[in-house]
């Protein structure tokens, strides 16, 4: 069960409020229709899911339905740090296992 | 490989069962293997059964890191069905459940298959509407299937509200007979104990931490324990930690791993002699030999790999059982548990070549594989033993989500389970 800090409503809050989306930062192609299929299909169905540090996105969906930002430990459950959208992670994985590609 | 049977347990009794022979050896392992299966769950075992058995292949080791079955397999609500919506699915899933009816005698183990049949229940009219496209497809591919109304259910299951007084009616359901449960931890067993027999070695507590690739052909595996082991062929097995080995082999997967939930509640007498399931409510519950209720529901929407999900979840699914049978309200739950689950995006498995030869991959069964068990250890034998992927494993492969021929399962088959 966790215990949400949302950084537009400035509170926490406890996970029911939120849902999870998935992996942050996915960036859109800027040209579509000049990926070969590997990449459209890189780009659609294939997640990063280290065991260890995850970047993710969140929306405060009972709340006030804003996106923003999450590093957690995907063994621990830790949550490491909030960000906004826009915004880089400052705890970003060292090692092979914990996923940065 | 002593059999068992009636005659045996009398046998044995007249030694106070003292004298059972070990179900499998614990072996050390040879430096060199023609085929090594990663992953210990019923996935892993069924494989290595049929590699002996249909291909005479029994120079075979399966490396489990915990203890067999210990994954999925052994946390799993244990229903089976095969009603599932497009050819390939319902082709794989039938040709398991073919597998399941003959399972226990092959096996000479009971693995308590009951086909005591699965409800899908519709609350909406669009739910109606595929219930009857599923079915319909499902008789034309030689599956059983019904489509019931509400009295018609009510006579299967006299307990559950199947009134207008609730929030979703229940408008009618599908009904598969053939479908059921089966004791999950029988099936790792049983085929452990048949692998066994043909000389399969089966190594427990070890983990593979890499593999050895030279010239883009993978040769062995590195395992904490025993260093390196040559391989001829590797499958891969592992299901919620499936990335992980992909990464190792330097490759991604479109696999996400999902903590889902289930429970059990203190037992109660008979009370409910089929499996319910509803995907708009979102809950399903069987009741085991044991009188437990066994209720399971959706994956945690996050990722996770700490076999533990959170409470909200439970608490969904508590409302989705109750609203069904209100007479449940008052009993207690007893255990609650979570595994890794490894969804794919179309929620069908990867039962696939890699980009790495020799290495095999049997993955993305997400939150309903325990029902394939045979038919994909089967499967997946038979593209182990031959190198080229069985014609019912190869719609399945991992480069479809490169080619766009998805085989879409989503809430077509009733709950994801
Ligand atoms: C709560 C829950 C309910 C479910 N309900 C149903 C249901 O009702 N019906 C249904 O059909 N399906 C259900 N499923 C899904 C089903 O359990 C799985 O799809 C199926 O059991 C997967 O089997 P498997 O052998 O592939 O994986 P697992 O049983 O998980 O086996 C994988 C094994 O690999 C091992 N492993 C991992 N990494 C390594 C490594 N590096 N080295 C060595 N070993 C490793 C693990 O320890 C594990 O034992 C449910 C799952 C869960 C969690
Ligand atoms: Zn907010």
């Amino acid at each position: 069960m966790f215990y949400i800090y949302c950084p537009h409503c400035g509170e926490h809050r406890e996970e029911e409020e939120f849902h999870a989306k998935g992996q942050a930062h996915i960036v859109r192609p800027i040209d579509p229709a000049a990926c070969d299929d590997k990449a459209w299909g890189e780009y659609l169905f294939f997640r990063k899911n280290p065991r260890g540090l995850h970047h993710e996105l969140w929306i405060h969906a009972a709340g006030c339905r804003k996106f923003f930002n999450m590093t957690r430990d995907t063994v621990t459950y830790e949550i490491k740090e909030i960000y906004k959208i826009g915004e880089q992670p400052s705890v970003v994985a060292g090692n092979k296992l914990a996923g940065n590609k | 490989m002593q059999r068992y049977s009636g005659f045996g347990l009398l046998k044995h009794s007249l030694t106070h069962h003292e004298n059972w022979q070990r179900v499998w050896r614990n072996p050390t392992p040879k430096k060199e293997y023609d085929v090594i299966i990663i992953g210990g769950g019923g996935h892993g075992l069924a494989t290595a059964y049929y590699l002996a058995k249909e291909h005479g292949i029994t120079n075979v080791a399966v490396i489990e890191k915990g203890y067999l079955g210990g994954g999925n397999t052994a946390r799993n609500t244990t229903i089976v069905r095969s009603n599932y919506l497009w050819d390939e699915s319902a082709h794989l899933y039938e040709h398991a459940m073919k597998l399941w009816e003959g399972l226990s005698q092959d096996l000479n183990y009971n693995v308590m298959f009951s086909q005591r049949g699965v409800l899908n229940l519709g609350h909406t009219l669009q739910d109606m509407r595929d219930i009857q496209r599923r079915v319909s497809a499902n008789r034309l591919n030689g599956i059983d299937g019904e489509v019931l109304d509400p009295q018609q259910i009510k006579e299967i299951v006299p307990h559950m509200d199947c009134s207008d007084n609730t929030r979703y009616p229940i408008m009618g359901a599908s009904w598969q007979p053939r479908g059921g449960v089966a004791r999950h931890d029988a099936v790792a067993w049983g085929f452990a104990r048949g692998a066994d027999a043909y000389g399969v070695d089966m190594l427990q507590e070890t983990e593979v931490v890499d593999l050895v690739i030279e010239d883009g052909a993978i040769v062995g595996v590195k395992t904490n324990k025993y260093g390196v082991i040559k391989a001829g062929r590797v499958g891969s097995v592992v299901a919620g930690n499936s990335g992980v080995i992909a990464k190792m082999a330097g490759f991604d997967l479109p696999i996400e791993s999902h903590p889902l939930q289930a429970m059990v509640s203190e037992p109660i007498k008979p009370i409910l002699d089929t499996v319910v399931m509803s995907n708009h409510v979102h809950g399903y519950v069987s009741q085991s030999d044991k009188g437990d209720l066994v209720i399971g529901a959706g994956i945690d929407g996050w990722n996770g790999y700490g076999q533990r999900g959170s409470f909200p979840t439970i608490e969904h699914t508590m409302q989705a059982i109750v609203e069904l049978f209100p007479i449940f309200s008052r009993v207690r739950l007893n255990r609650q548990w979570g595994g890794i689950v490894d969804t794919c995006p179309d929620a069908c498995p990867i039962i696939s070549k890699t980009p790495v030869e020799n290495l095999f991959f049997n993955c993305g069964w997400g939150t309903g594989g325990f029902k394939a068990t045979p038919g994909s250890g089967h499967v997946f034998a038979a593209s182990l033993a031959t190198g080229e992927m069985h014609p019912m494993a190869k719609p399945f492969s991992m480069f479809r989500f490169h080619d766009g021929a998805l085989i879409d399962e989503h809430g077509a088959a009733g709950v994801a389970h």
